[in-house]
């Protein structure tokens, strides 16, 4: 290993030798004292975070090109190991109150994440694959981990089964991507591209190509391969489906940029179109679904999958040249609004969430405003940012997604996206008046880290709006070159 | 691949075949009388001089005796299943020599070597073959819808699985101290020292899990007669138990062959007979010879086991093969790369070291063996 | 007509019988069985390609112990027999319409693109396989390190995540 590869995997490594330590000393944790557990899992990612800003700005590859550490990288790492932190934070009051404390979820919790690093590092697509599986097969026990509560075992299987077939077609696009070229690193199949002599190949790399989408696309929920995502995110205990609808995604959307944007961008004349309509399913059948949900958490479900779509939209132009680093900045930056405000939402559903999955209806949130204002006001603001209205983050990440579709080309997609907000509003906006406008006596809980993150995440949707610039710019560092 | 070489693996086949087939029948023999011996008895003694002819007049009344179909079997794989668990036993020793390169001989034009197949990847086809193994016990099991047959299946399914990675992990010694999958490779490489004087734990390790694999006393669980009645043999009769029995028992001479051949030399001579006249180097029409007598002691001492040992708990025989022999048997990889590793850079003398760190390393299994099997949680509810 | 390419049509044909096999057949037993088989003519192919080595891991590792654990549960459950008519009225005729979509596709796809002029190179085959499995496993711990190292942590997760949905804790129901 050169001082390179150390350097590359250096984050990565620390985080996954902290989480198999965890793993044995969680041994020693004795039941009911599993804070411990939870405080030595943030400070393993806090150690990681820090490991990560330290080696921010600076570039390197190892391990003959298979590994990465660029902008992209540092920028995606970062959001991971945020929505890590705060899933931490929102997790420990929720076990306990659950009934579900066991140490093992922090270190499965630890090896998601390792699995999303390694996504936004890979730059081979034996790696990607490789961390596509590290960062689902603890998802999808997660998932089930309220066992043996019916649903979330249901929710576990489910992610489960779907979760392999996707990987299926991801494996067998690598397989003809790999069989069109001869080779997985993404950078020597640009080379290959660029020498142009692939014949019959290019048919192969194409539908390679091709299968390796739709793999992703059931990881980030895009319609038509969105059918587990309403099952699992209600079934699946409240802490695991916000750090899932996060991290999962922002992974999937990792990849996507990744492999679409370094190796495909000759592909565009034929993905294009794919991506185009992948874009609008998305966002129509995601917003139109929502309106009818009663349940809060198919509700967020049916929501993240329609921000799949508005994330999809930046990406169907990344094939011209002169927007695709704006389609990739637009995009991470669309990421860390939806997380931002995901998670406060998802927080101040655990706030009112009763043990056997009571209380999650969006009739139980009546009353919420007079109740606990602070509360209501929070879900307010993640709403607000939901639909993309002032004063959110949400409305940012939406113009700058709109203009890179437009610059691109695309103004019936831009107008599809607008209209499909309009439609979001809709029920993003009863949450609200159902919170101030119907009487209720909801009991939320006011556990101190659950409560921090909402404060956290409503006071970051509110003020990062505010220096969009900086962000913008952050974010347009992180453009893969 | 030329015509001729596919009429000289089909002649060649066919005559090993044939001498499995006669070497099961006078194993069954040979079993009863040692067995009858180390139990004060006599054994069979009345069909021909010595009982002799007593397997032909077993094989007789086999084929003659009716054949059962259970209601609601799996016709088919009930039919299939003596089948598929006899093929592997005759097939798994394909790739054995029985003598040295001298011992071949021109003939046609071409040069027919004492070993069916010599394929390069010898000792890996040996595992696989192995591996593949169970699927006739476990299909027996579960085609004659009866309940205690399914469950001799699935207890042989989890014990040959179990036992297989230590198995395979004892393969990988060897390998490793050959340099070679070959069998003729491996044999060579014993000429100067058996690999089990170097690799005794292996060795050990080697029988113990091979004794699992064929289901052989103390391991035979799936055949259990005090909790399964015969267990995945239970409904089959006539020829097609005839043929599950031929299996169990061509497998218990193909498992000494390999053993011979992997750990004791193969055809190679005994260590005290090197430079004389009973070398193979100078012999070459010994090489069988040898072969034939370490598989002889070899199934002896498989014969002294069954009737010795008692049958291990079921309990007992999972936690043993997890906990004891796949450890100990990943340990005993590690220490037989590192002392060739030390061998080949700083001193021929560390070879010793792997015999010495290895016994010690099976020493200390010994002690684990007993903390883990006398813990109160095996003890029965 | 050469004896390996004979063993090959026999062989390709036997790997799609047995795939579909797998597919239609509507006893689990034999579906496994016909995965069996399928992997054992794969394990041919690879041996024809001059890879022996692989193609006795394919035998050991997938025939000989995944798939006999596959029915090692499909035994233990009972789960053999598959139910008739659970499906949704709507999803075998609209499974068959995305099926042949796709397949036009593929086709539409191959006939606009098709060029015999450059099919794909075969890879060259290493002649003693002593030398070929020292040169896979130089692979393994030089240039393919990282995957290997990330697969065996993955295997590591899957385990715990196998026990931490499978053990019952002591004083809780499961």
């Amino acid at each position: 290993m050169t001082q390179s590869d150390l350097i590359t995997i250096l984050p990565l490594l620390a985080l996954v030798v902290w989480a198999c330590a965890l793993l044995l000393v969680d041994l020693f944790i004795p039941k009911g004292r599993k804070g411990w557990t939870a405080l030595l899992a943030a400070a393993g990612l806090a150690l990681t975070m820090g490991l990560t800003l330290a080696q921010a700005g600076r570039e390197a590859s190892g391990f003959g090109g298979m590994l990465r550490l660029d902008g992209f990288s540092t920028f995606l790492n970062v959001l991971f190991l945020g929505s890590g932190l705060l899933g931490v934070a929102v997790a420990y009051g929720y076990l306990k109150r659950m009934d579900l404390e066991r140490g093992e979820f922090y270190s499965l919790l630890l090896f998601s994440i390792t699995g999303m690093m390694l996504m936004a590092q890979a730059a081979d697509l034996i790696v990607i694959f490789l961390a596509l599986e590290l960062l689902s097969i603890p998802l999808y026990v997660l998932a089930a981990f309220a066992r043996p509560r019916a649903d979330s075992e249901e929710a576990g299987l489910k992610y489960f089964l779907l979760g392999a077939f996707s990987t299926g077609f991801v494996v067998y696009g690598i397989t003809l991507v790999f069989g069109a070229t001869g080779t997985t690193s993404l950078a020597k199949i640009v080379e290959v591209l660029a020498a142009g002599s692939l014949g019959t190949g290019s048919l192969l790399l194409t539908i390679g190509a091709a299968l390796i989408l739709v793999g992703f696309s059931f990881k980030v929920a895009a319609v038509p391969f969105h059918m587990w995502t309403p099952d699992v995110y209600q079934g699946a205990p409240t802490p695991v489906t916000a750090f899932m609808s996060v991290g999962a995604k922002a992974a999937g959307f990792a990849a996507l940029m990744r492999i679409f944007v370094m190796a495909f961008p000759s592909l565009s004349a034929d993905l294009t179109p794919v991506l185009w309509a992948l874009a609008a399913l998305t966002m129509f059948i995601g917003n139109i679904i929502a309106i009818s949900q009663t349940n809060i958490k198919r509700m967020l479900a049916y929501s993240s999958i329609a921000h799949a779509g508005y994330i999809l939209m930046a990406l169907v132009a990344y094939g011209n040249p002169a927007v695709a680093a704006d389609s990739v900045a637009s995009a991470l930056f669309y990421l860390v609004a939806y997380a931002v405000t995901s998670f406060g939402a998802w927080s101040v559903v655990m706030s009112l969430e009763k043990p056997d999955a009571k209380g999650l209806e969006i009739n139980d949130f009546a009353g919420l405003g007079r109740r606990n204002p602070l509360l209501a006001a929070a879900m307010t603001i993640f709403m607000l940012s939901f639909t993309g209205m002032p004063p959110t983050l949400g409305l940012v990440g939406k113009f700058f997604l709109f203009r890179t579709a437009i610059e691109g080309g695309f103004i019936g997609l831009a107008i599809i996206g607008v209209l499909t907000s309009l439609i979001s509003a809709y029920y993003y906006l009863r949450v609200v008046v159902t919170m101030y406008m119907r009487e209720g006596e909801p009991q939320a809980e006011g556990e101190y880290w659950l409560t921090f993150t909402t404060v956290v995440t409503a006071l970051a949707t509110v003020v990062l709006q505010f220096l969009p610039a900086a962000l913008f710019a952050l974010a347009a560092g992180a453009v893969l070159k | 691949m030329t015509f001729a070489s596919i009429l000289e693996w089909l002649i060649k086949g066919f005559v090993w075949v044939m001498i499995l087939l006669g070497g099961f029948a006078y194993l069954t023999y040979y079993e009863r009388r040692a067995l009858a011996r180390i139990q004060v008895r006599i054994g069979p003694n009345r069909a021909g001089p010595l009982g002799l002819l007593q397997p032909i007049a077993d094989a007789i009344k086999l084929i003659f005796k009716e054949e059962l179909m259970p209601a609601r079997a799996d016709k088919l794989l009930f039919f299939l299943a003596p089948i598929i668990t006899l093929t592997p036993a005759l097939v798994i020793t394909a790739v054995v020599p029985f003598g040295p390169e001298g011992l071949n001989f021109p003939l046609f034009g071409r040069v027919i070597t004492w070993q069916i197949a010599d394929i390069n990847v010898g000792i890996l086809y040996i595992m696989s073959i192995a591996s593949i193994a169970v699927y006739g016990i476990v299909l027996a099991g579960w085609s004659s819808n009866n309940k205690y047959a399914m469950l001799g299946g699935l207890r042989s399914t989890a014990q040959m699985i179990s036992y297989e990675l230590a198995l395979g992990l004892s393969f990988v010694s060897v390998i490793v101290l050959a340099d070679s999958t070959r069998m003729i490779d491996i044999v060579e490489a014993q000429k100067s020292m058996w690999f089990m004087v170097l690799q005794p734990v292996g060795m050990v390790i080697f029988l113990i899990a091979t004794l699992a694999e064929v289901n052989r006393s103390p391991f035979d669980m799936p055949e259990a007669e005090q909790e399964l009645a015969a267990g995945y043999h239970s409904e089959y009769g006539g020829m097609k138990f005839a043929l599950l029995f031929m299996a169990e028992y061509d497998k218990m001479i193909a498992i000494c062959i390999i053993a011979a051949t992997i750990f004791f030399g193969g055809y190679r001579e005994f260590w005290f007979l090197q430079n004389t006249w009973f070398s193979v180097d100078q012999t070459p029409i010994l090489g069988p010879v040898y072969v034939f007598i370490k598989v002889f002691i070899l199934l002896f001492g498989m014969i002294w086991v069954r009737a010795t040992l008692p049958r291990i708990r079921y309990d007992r025989l999972m936690a043993f093969g997890w906990k004891i022999l796949l450890p100990l048997s990943l340990a005993l990889v590690f220490l037989t790369a590192t002392g060739i590793l030390l061998a080949q850079e700083v001193n021929p003398l560390f070879m010793w070291g792997i015999p010495v760190v290895s016994l010690a390393a099976g020493f200390i299994a010994i002690l684990g063996m007993y903390q883990t099997l006398r813990r109160k949680e095996h003890a029965r509810a | 007509m050469d004896l390996t390419l004979i063993l090959f049509i026999i062989l390709a044909v036997t790997a799609i019988a047995t795939a579909l096999g797998l597919l239609i057949s509507r006893n689990a037993v034999y579906a496994a069985l016909f995965l069996v088989m399928n992997f054992a003519c794969v394990a041919i192919f690879y041996l024809l390609l001059g890879a022996p080595f692989i193609a006795m891991a394919q035998v050991t590792v997938y025939a000989g112990a995944i798939m006999v654990l596959f029915l090692f549960v499909i035994m233990l459950l009972g789960a053999e027999k598959l139910p008739k008519g659970d499906v949704l009225p709507v999803q075998r005729p609209l499974a068959i319409g995305a099926a042949v979509i796709l397949l036009a596709e593929a086709v539409i796809l191959l006939v606009q693109r098709f060029q015999s002029t450059a099919m794909l190179q075969a890879p060259g085959t290493v002649e003693n396989s002593m030398d070929s499995l020292r040169e896979m496993s130089g692979l393994l711990f030089t240039e393919y390190l990282l995957p290997f190292e990330v697969t065996s942590i993955l295997l590591l997760v899957a385990m715990v995540g196998a026990i931490v949905l499978t053990k019952q804790e002591k004083g809780t129901r499961g």
